[in-house]
């Protein structure tokens, strides 16, 4: 039977991608019924609670929980003792969950309780005698890499750190082509800055929560919000020494990831409490406890070097960019390494990153991990070039736009990508040319991120009354699967309301790759559109058995097989729904299934262009306008597109002016809240405009690129921009909150 | 022979060479050729590398066919969030 | 520790229950009655995802012990539908793309539905001030607020 191409991207007209339907989940979340971590019971269940390190950094003596124990409505006291050793791969992630020799940052877990209620739970953690040596601690990442800096670990810096650094320096990454030095020597003018941006959390608004169980024969079950329960299954499998098959994890409804859960905190010590007491333990962290001891991102600083002639064509440039990522290694350098300068056409590039330790809890994923501090260096640096030459800061990044052809900074070479496309929308919007009062400015940069696909494996069963349930294995974080119904719906030429997509648990699908790297609609929907194609092929066949004719002379068009070619002979078509309604008789259930490992994620790019207004008399700054120009591939659902594009955007406004953690001089996060870890509200804000540019992904048969983490890539620099000009003077320090920009503007 | 683009902190594995040679049609040959040839590289391909073959990039396939004249670069493991 | 019966109506249904002193009405709503639909993003009255209203009022639920419901008139997301109809706020909600991960979604329609009721005609700035106790990380609130507005249109056009 004649099918589309594997990756054919040649224009077609989509019935229903493209569309914005209503998301199948929607009912249920608009009504309270949707489930989510931490609305799960189970009966005889019992309340698990965590106890924190409250130094910076600290070896643990002792810990002495037989007080706790002996409180009535204790079932079980964890500690890391109670682990087995770990294997390499695991090991940084159990002692994160669970500290061994020392407390590495405030908040770091030392022990658990389960108990018969939170009151209980909460008493007998107050029972549990630690004794810490409080050691020096270190918080800044260039204090970090100063030579006698506290040490967190020793002898754990990889062969690419050459010998003579702090211990605390993990590794180093660096990227490039050509010869820095001859190309800024043909330049007109350099540029010499710094950077520095603050350590910002994910911010979901649902905290971490599971509930487990697990039976004296080693079989387990796991309830949890999660990005991925497939690695929460062979994570947790790996630190508590059972096999994959045996642990069973069902993801709930999830409140917000953005990276943040691509990892495991209170999952391994649920699973072990609930394995010493033989019931099942719900844990739920407050929210002090989610910024404490859950993933921020990494901070960083950032020294820029860039040449640019009279004309706007940069010569060179050079990025050394030093993060730090908490008490493992790990910070997110090598990929802000990679992406820093990926926008550009350079002759001449380099990067170095440095990945460092301090007394911070361990980073996690956040949004185009590592890439908003180095566009917010190296976007910084080109927008002030520019307007000290005099050009317009949106003509000099035309000027230097990588296109198809490009060798990217990274290495390879780029192939179709719609940089050029969102800078020319951009410069042709009429944002661009609107009027600008006393106290505003206009600020625009560009932002990069890969995007990935990786291991993928869903079902497709197409049900007697010819509907269709689609299983797939990654939580739904933003409507993707109203996508994924979508393209399920599209190709086997039904209405959208005949499939229902659900999100299996581990033990109805093979592994899935972790919702991250802006993946699923790329992968996800990739294998769906395979599965559908496979189902196709096979009502194909079984239409071609009824009419007694060869399968290849029936095609599936239109939510039918109908008889095609010469000796097809004429019979009417035959519909999905009459399909499924003889498949008993035909051979059985008719389903389709796809298992890869998708690559060829299309990279994405986008513009983001903003004015703001700052009060000179307080330093504060409204955001007055801002349009979102970015590269889609294909919008399936643009409602869902423009949700990513405005929620990254916001995210990356809260970053640039606000957000950040604050620590005293003993290393204690002082604004473990949301009074004081203050996110952006209804009221910050204007409408994030969007437009949507579609230039196909050749490695997806619709053409999908990947769009979530792009959108927080711009903002950061856009925003400082803006500021910059409305001020005139420069803002190179985040966040830009009104006592930096008060004092930026008393110095101007 | 496939030739293979390394980033720059992995030229110290390789003598200083950004560019090398390697006899591979396939990305696993690919791998372990490199790792044959340049043992020092073995740490890093042990946690993870990501390969750029014609600007599409590659995880884990070992058996994506490579071609001779196609472009290849080396990149770090690409994560995400 | 002894515990306080209280006797309360909650989205029109007549209750009782029985909870500790130190109690706040989103623990005993969501760990002894059931009703896990108003959420806790932070126990400290920051994020909005527990908002109920108490006899017409905006209440962070997370703030307001459980004994403090004697007598009063709750209502929570689980009684904003009527039966299977929508309310057009969670209709127009849907409509919109109004939710990513949905999380705040239950808070946010109790505050619009509050807003709504205090001013049927709300303009933009209006109700972005109303719905700044409201945390939301996924969607800027560009489709939140587009959501409310189109609502209050829908029902002010209502016959």
């Amino acid at each position: 039977m004649a099918l589309d191409s594997k990756t054919g991207t040649a224009p077609r007209d989509f019935k229903i991608i493209g569309t914005r339907p209503a998301r199948p989940d929607g009912i249920d979340k608009v009504t309270g019924r949707a489930r989510f971590g931490a609305d799960m019971s189970a009966p005889g269940m019992l309340v698990g609670r965590v106890l924190r390190s409250p130094h910076a950094h600290a070896r643990i003596k002792s810990i002495d929980s037989s007080a706790a124990e002996a409180l009535s409505g204790v079932h079980a006291v964890v500690t890391r003792a109670d682990f087995p050793t770990p294997e390499a791969d695991v090991a940084d992630i159990l002692d994160n969950c669970m500290a061994g020799e020392k407390a590495l940052y405030d908040g770091h877990a030392v022990a658990a309780v389960a108990a018969a209620s939170a009151a209980v739970a909460r008493q007998a953690l107050k029972l549990i005698k630690v004794e810490y040596e409080p050691l020096p601690h270190v918080i800044d990442v260039d204090a970090a890499m100063a030579s006698g800096a506290p040490a967190l670990h020793e002898g754990r810096a990889n062969e690419t750190v050459p010998k003579g650094h702090s211990p605390n320096v993990m590794a180093r990454h660096a990227f490039g082509h050509g010869d820095i030095d001859a190309g800024l020597a043909q330049a007109d003018r350099v540029l010499e800055r710094s950077y520095r941006t603050e350590a910002t959390h994910q911010g979901y608004i649902e905290p971490h929560a599971c509930l487990a169980s697990m039976g004296a024969d080693g079989q387990a079950d796991l309830w949890c919000c999660t990005q991925g329960h497939y690695m929460v299954r062979n994570t947790c499998a790996a630190i508590l020494g059972i096999t994959q098959g045996q642990l069973r994890v069902t993801a709930s409804e999830i409140g917000g990831g953005f990276g943040g859960k691509t990892t495991v905190f209170l999952e391994p010590v649920a699973l072990m409490l609930a394995k010493k007491t033989g019931r099942p333990v719900k844990m739920v962290m407050s929210r002090a406890e989610v910024l404490r001891a859950t993933g921020p991102t990494a901070s960083s600083s950032v020294d820029i070097r860039l040449g640019m002639t009279s004309e706007g064509r940069i010569t060179a440039g050079f990025a050394e960019l030093r993060y730090q990522g908490g008490a493992y290694p790990g910070a997110p350098v090598d990929m802000g390494a990679m992406s820093a300068f990926a926008p550009y056409d350079l002759e001449n590039v380099r990067t170095i990153g440095w990945d460092v330790v301090t007394n911070r809890p361990k980073a996690a994923a956040y949004r185009a991990p590592g890439a908003p501090m180095a566009a917010f260096a190296v976007e910084s640096a080109i927008d002030e070039l520019a307007r000290d030459l005099g050009l317009d800061p949106l003509e000099v990044r035309l000027k230097n736009a990588a296109r198809e052809g490009t060798r990217a900074s990274y290495g390879p070479t780029y192939p179709a990508i719609g940089l050029e496309a969102t800078l020319r929308t951009a410069r042709d919007h009429p944002h661009w040319s609107a009027p600008l009062g006393p106290n505003q400015g206009r600020g625009v940069a560009c932002g990069f991120w890969f995007n990935f696909g990786g291991d993928t494996c869903v079902s497709l069963n197409i049900t007697p009354d010819g509907t269709v349930n689609l299983s797939e294995g990654n939580p739904d974080i933003g409507g993707s699967r109203a996508s994924m119904s979508m393209m399920a719906a599209e190709e086997l030429g039904i209405p959208y309301d005949k499939v229902r997509t659900v999100i299996a648990d581990t033990g109805s699908l093979g592994q899935n790759e972790v919702t991250d790297g802006s993946r699923v609609t790329f992968a996800v929907g990739l294998a769906t559109i395979e599965a559908a194609r496979a189902a196709k092929r096979e009502m194909c066949k079984r239409a071609a058995q009824v009419w007694g004719i060869d399968e290849e002379a029936v095609i599936w068009e239109d939510g039918a097989a109908r008889p095609s070619g010469p000796n097809a002979g004429e019979h009417p078509p035959m519909t999905l729904a009459e399909i499924a309604a003889i498949a008993s008789n035909t051979g059985g259930p008719i389903a389709g299934h796809h298992e890869v490992n998708a690559e060829g994620a299309g990279v994405s790019f986008a513009t983001h262009m903003v004015d703001t207004e700052v009060d000179p008399d307080t330093g504060a700054v409204t955001i007055l306008r801002y349009t979102v120009f970015q590269d889609a591939g294909k919008a399936v659902h643009p409602s869902y597109v423009e949700g990513q594009f405005q929620g990254g955007s916001v995210q990356g406004i809260g970053w640039a002016l606000n957000e950040e953690y604050i620590y005293d001089d003993d290393g204690i996060l002082q604004n473990a809240g949301f009074l004081d870890y203050r996110i952006p509200v209804a009221s910050d804000l204007p409408m994030i405009d969007t437009v949507i540019l579609e230039i196909p992904n050749p490695g997806h048969p619709y053409g999908v690129r990947g769009v979530g983490e792009t959108s927080i890539v711009p903002p950061l620099a856009a925003i400082a921009n803006a500021v910059s000009a409305s001020i005139g003077t420069r803002m190179n320090d985040l966040p830009m909150s009104p006592p930096k920009v008060l004092a930026a503007i008393q110095a101007r | 022979m496939v030739q293979v683009t390394i980033w720059g902190s992995l030229a110290a594995a390789t003598g200083d060479q950004t560019e090398v040679e390697i006899d591979a049609t396939t990305l696993r040959e690919l791998l372990d050729g490199l790792a044959a040839r340049y043992p020092a590289l073995k740490p890093q391909l042990d946690r993870g590398v990501s390969v750029a073959i014609d600007g599409r990039i590659y995880n884990d396939s070992w058996f994506t066919p490579i071609q001779e004249d196609s472009e290849v670069v080396l990149l770090a493991r690409l994560k995400g969030g | 520790m002894s515990k306080i019966h209280v006797t309360t109506t909650i989205n029109g249904d007549p209750v009782d229950y029985l909870c500790d002193a130190g109690e706040s009405l989103l623990d005993v709503l969501r760990d002894r009655l059931g009703m896990t639909g108003s959420k806790e993003g932070c126990g400290t009255g920051d994020c909005g995802a527990c908002s109920v209203t108490v006899d017409g009022r905006l209440v962070c639920s997370c703030l307001m012990l459980g004994a403090e419901a004697e007598g009063r008139e709750i209502a929570t997301i689980e009684g904003m539908a009527d039966g299977e109809t929508l309310h057009p706020l969670q209709r127009k909600f849907i409509e919109h793309a109004a939710l990513q991960c949905g999380i705040c979604t239950p808070g946010i329609l109790v505050a619009a539905q509050s807003l709504l009721e205090r001013n049927p005609d709300p303009t933009e700035e209006e109700t972005r001030y109303w719905l700044a106790g409201n945390l939301c990380r996924c969607t800027g609130y560009d489709k939140i607020i587009r959501a409310v507005l189109d609502a209050a249109k829908e029902m002010r056009e209502a016959p």
